[in-house]
């Protein structure tokens, strides 16, 4: 029987905000869709980020950046072990390279403080390279954030959207929304789909989507952040995060391990003009081997594994632009720029509280009546499965043909390569697939009844 | 022959671990059956032994060892073969983790993991990222499992493998419309760019490089450093080596600066004792059945090592290193000798050092030096230019000091 009623909500955009929005829909009574124009959850820029927990210390004070990071931080940090999200506490050390930076760093602990931050300490410039001695040379100085964690950005949305669906969400994807109706009581999005309220989570489309509600006050332009990882074997070089002292205009250059056991060193921070620039330069590769052989010389000798670019959703505004319009059953979580995926949890919580303001009826769920969700550690500080059963398929990333299959069918299952790097971290490696691609790729296509040419990307 | 003493003390269930179940490890594991070495284990992380050739359906394989001319797969069943008569014990979907001889219970160990081609990510070649990048390895194991790899291709690269990936294109389905190097010629034997390229009418595209690939879900063109785009959807990334050093990395074996591979004496043992490394991990791809004579070899070595009672590992001697447009030398360390042995066999004398350069040297003499003296100094045998392998005499290491801090230099003679 097809259900013709409309939706309770709609969340548009299925980025680790939107997840994280329908996660939490879906411990109440409600009909909710989560909608996404792209092939898989998680698959915009909340997959290419340089992946870190943030404490928020860095943040403005006062800011709605700042509340939801540091709220964020607590929710996440709870949430990911009890699903199986790998996040480790490495921790991390901002480092001076100059005096006039050195000056910063305890206005920097005053700011964290400000923050509800008090866990930093300043550290001279020997205590610096005791932590971290492969540091290049010129260390004046440094502030370490013991809290600052690192987390599986894979993981996190998929996990949210699994567990979504598992309590009764619907996820459309491939279905970009660009006609609205604004209706009195009911909203007509096209393909189908009408719902009394609408939550954009649509990262860089979301001033689009504003307007198409009749609403404005932000602009997107998109800040591109450039990234190198490099080859696990780089990984022994550090303990925690390498950080730079921002400035006004970005948080700069970091080197940072992952959970997957490799090394990144990003971003950089271009504005341009184009939403789908995801596409890396030879400018920005060039200029972060440049910055990554000053901080940490020792890290070029290490081969590259992947090159990448996400891109920010940036405004013209200082803040994250958060509204909510009672009149139009509409909540907007816009302008997500670089903390989007600690803040997410929080973000969730905040839609929701705007949702209930604008009218909609939260009864929730009693507890036994939620299902809960448990994913594959992906990260290297936890058991992986290779390790108790299952064949290795993919070699540099030990990921076994157990994997490959369970990640193409279920829920919400991989349906391109790429989703099935994000659930299994095949093909991720220092190999590229020089091994494996054949093999895994006809694993995937007898699991998931799709041909190996849909799989290698050969057609649709 | 070498018989393996029964050391009552010593318990280890397996004699030689070899890792690696390519040319050079299957080789090596014959061997030593061959010399009476009892329990030969050969871990292969793949489900089938064989290694690379596997998946290499041209022609090209078994001409040094086999003295025939064969594909990769009848070549790599028959190394299984031999394998499996010799009473060499195989085991397959194993991973080895840990390169020490005491974590697997074994005297020796025997690294031959080979080289893997350096991905489009590791060579900086920025763009976007769609799908229809490969490399020759990736394009053999999609085409021999009948998978469509794309309708019209790129090559990067104009050595002898990337010739190697015209025929298998060609089977594929797939039409090579182009080879990209940033040589000023091709790095492979006349006959096979004329019997690839030049039969299929394959451009052959000469000191450029790629720059950009331009696609969103799949490859549209690559483009070049003279702003030239080329119209495909499939680009095959080509040579350009890394040894897969993962296991002698962490086993803290010394890595060699040039080769990146495990620093070995012409004993192809490594500075940890007990353990061995042959084939492609050594340096770049060479053919398989040198990798396969080189395996032998070091097999020799491995049971003279189980055979001594005191299970002596010579100290590290002296590196060799290369001078520029010299990329590298395998071997590449000298080991002291043991002083009460007498003279080292004369088989060792007749093993020739591998090298490989950075430019074209034409007829220019090689030069070794040790303390500033003349060790040696003769013309290279091979085409000494880049991207190929040439080889040099190693007559001259008997007259080298083994002392550590006398290093040994190779230059080019202007
Ligand atoms: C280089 C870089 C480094 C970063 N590092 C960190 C970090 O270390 N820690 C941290 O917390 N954050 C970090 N961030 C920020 C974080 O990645 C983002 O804030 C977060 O991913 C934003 O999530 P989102 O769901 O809002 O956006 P997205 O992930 O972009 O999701 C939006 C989704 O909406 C969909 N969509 C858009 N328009 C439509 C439409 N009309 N119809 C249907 N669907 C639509 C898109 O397909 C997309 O999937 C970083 C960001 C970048 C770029
Ligand atoms: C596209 C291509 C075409 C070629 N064409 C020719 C040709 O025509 N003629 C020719 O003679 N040569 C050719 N070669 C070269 C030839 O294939 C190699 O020289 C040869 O395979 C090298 O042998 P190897 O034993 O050193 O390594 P490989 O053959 O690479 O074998 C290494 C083995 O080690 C295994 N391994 C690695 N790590 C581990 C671990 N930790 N645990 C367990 N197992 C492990 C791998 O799975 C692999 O099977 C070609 C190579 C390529 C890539």
């Amino acid at each position: 029987m097809i259900d013709d009623r409309p939706y309770d909500v709609a969340v548009i955009g299925a980025g680790v905000v939107g997840s994280a929005v329908a996660r939490l829909l879906s411990h109440h009574r409600l009909r909710v869709v989560l909608v996404d124009s792209g092939p898989d959850v998680g698959a915009g820029t909340s997959k290419a980020n340089t992946a870190i927990l943030h404490t928020g210390f860095d943040a403005t004070p006062g800011t709605i950046e700042s509340r939801l990071v540091a709220r964020g931080y607590a929710l996440l940090h709870a949430y990911a072990p009890q699903v199986g999200i790998a996040i480790e506490q490495t921790g991390a050390v901002l480092v001076a390279w100059n005096d006039e930076q050195l000056a910063a760093l305890p206005r920097l602990a005053k700011k964290a403080a400000a923050n509800g931050y008090a866990g930093t300490e300043l550290l001279d410039r020997a205590a610096v390279r005791a932590l971290e001695p492969n540091l290049g040379d010129g260390v004046c100085g440094g502030l370490l954030v013991p809290d600052e964690h690192l987390i599986d950005p894979w993981s996190t949305p998929i996990a949210f959207a699994t567990e979504a669906v598992a309590n009764g969400v619907d996820v459309r994807l491939n279905t970009a929304i660009d006609r609205v109706s604004v209706g009195i009581d009911v909203h007509d999005l096209g393909h189908g789909i009408r719902t009394r309220f609408v939550v954009n989570a649509a990262g860089l489309h979301g001033d689009e989507l504003h307007r198409a509600f009749g609403f404005d006050g932000f602009t997107i332009r998109p800040r591109r952040g450039e990234l190198i990882v490099f080859d696990k074997l780089a990984r022994p070089l550090l303990t925690r995060t390498i950080l730079p002292v921002p400035t006004s205009a970005t948080k700069g250059v970091l080197i940072a391990p992952t959970v997957f056991g490799n090394v990144m060193l990003g971003p950089t921070a271009d504005d341009i003009d184009d939403r789908s620039g995801t596409g890396s330069t030879s400018s920005g590769v060039a200029r972060l081997l440049e910055q990554g052989r000053r901080i940490m010389p020792r890290l070029l000798d290490e081969e590259v594994t992947a090159v990448y670019a996400g891109l920010r959703a940036a405004t013209e505004h200082g803040d994250y632009q958060i509204t909510s319009e009672p009149s139009a059953r509409y909540v907007c979580l816009g302008g997500i720029r670089s903390t989007g995926l600690t803040s997410s949890m929080a973000l969730a919580e905040e839609a929701v509280i705007r949702l209930g303001q604008c009218g909609l009826e939260l009864v929730p769920k009693p507890d036994e009546a939620l299902v809960t969700v448990r994913m594959t550690n992906l990260g290297e500080a936890f058991t992986r499965p290779y390790q108790s059963s299952g064949r290795i398929v993919c070699h540099c990333e030990r990921v076994t043909d157990v994997e490959i299959a369970a990640a193409c069918t279920g829920p919400l299952p991989a349906t391109d390569i790429d989703g099935l790097r994000r659930r299994t971290r095949s093909l991720a490696g220092r190999c590229q697939g020089f091994y494996c691609t054949a093999e895994i790729v006809t694993l995937a296509a007898r699991a998931s009844g799709k041909s190996t040419a849909h799989w290698i990307g050969a057609s649709g | 022959m070498n018989r393996v003493s029964n050391n009552a003390i010593d318990t280890a269930s397996t004699d030689v671990l070899v890792v690696g179940a390519g040319p050079a490890g299957l080789a090596a594991a014959v061997e030593l059956r061959r010399l009476g070495v009892q329990r030969v284990v050969v871990a292969e992380r793949q489900l089938e032994p064989g290694g690379i050739p596997r998946h290499s359906q041209h022609l090209g394989y078994g001409i040094r060892d086999f003295r025939r001319l064969m594909t990769g797969p009848s070549y790599a069943r028959r190394y299984a073969k031999m394998a499996e008569r010799s009473g060499v014990e195989l085991r397959l979907s194993t991973t080895v983790f840990d390169a020490a001889p005491a974590a697997n219970d074994a005297r020796a160990v025997l690294l031959s993991t080979g080289v893997r081609e350096r991905p489009r990510a590791a060579r900086l070649v920025p763009g976007a990222r769609p799908a229809g990048v490969y490399t020759t390895g990736s394009l053999q194991q999609l085409v021999m499992a009948g998978i469509a790899v794309g309708s019209w291709a790129v090559i990067v690269g104009a050595e002898h493998v990337s010739y190697s990936a015209i025929p298998t294109l060609l089977h594929g389905g797939c039409r090579p419309v182009a080879m990209v190097t940033d040589r000023p010629a091709h790095q492979t034997y006349r006959l096979l760019a004329a019997a690839t390229a030049g039969r299929n009418g394959v451009e052959l595209v000469v000191g450029r490089r790629v720059v950009d690939i331009a696609g969103q879900r799949r490859v549209e063109a690559v483009v070049l450093d003279d702003g030239r785009r080329i119209a495909c959807d499939t680009v095959v990334f080509t040579g350009d080596w890394i040894p897969d050093h993962e296991l002698a990395r962490h086993g803290g074996l010394a890595i060699d600066c040039g080769t990146n591979g495990p620093a070995v004496d012409s004993s192809f043992r490594t500075s940890v004792a007990g353990v061995f490394a042959a084939g492609n991990l050594l340096h770049g791809a060479e053919t398989a059945d040198v990798c396969a004579l080189e395996g032998r070899r070091a097999a020799r070595s491995i049971a003279d090592f189980l055979c001594g009672t005191d299970r002596w590992w010579p100290p590290s001697g002296p590196d060799m290193i290369v001078e520029s447009p010299l990329l590298w030398v395998s071997p590449n360390r000298l080991s002291a000798p043991r002083a009460a042995i007498g003279s080292p066999s004369k088989a060792t004398d007749r093993w020739r050092f591998t090298l490989r350069t950075a430019q074209d040297l034409g007829r220019r003499a090689i030069e070794v030096r040790q303390h500033g003296l003349l060790l040696w100094s003769g013309r290279p045998v091979g085409t000494a230019s880049p991207n190929r392998s040439f080889t040099i005499a190693s007559t001259w290491q008997r007259a080298a000091d083994p002392d550590p801090a006398a290093p040994i230099t190779l230059t080019v003679v202007n």
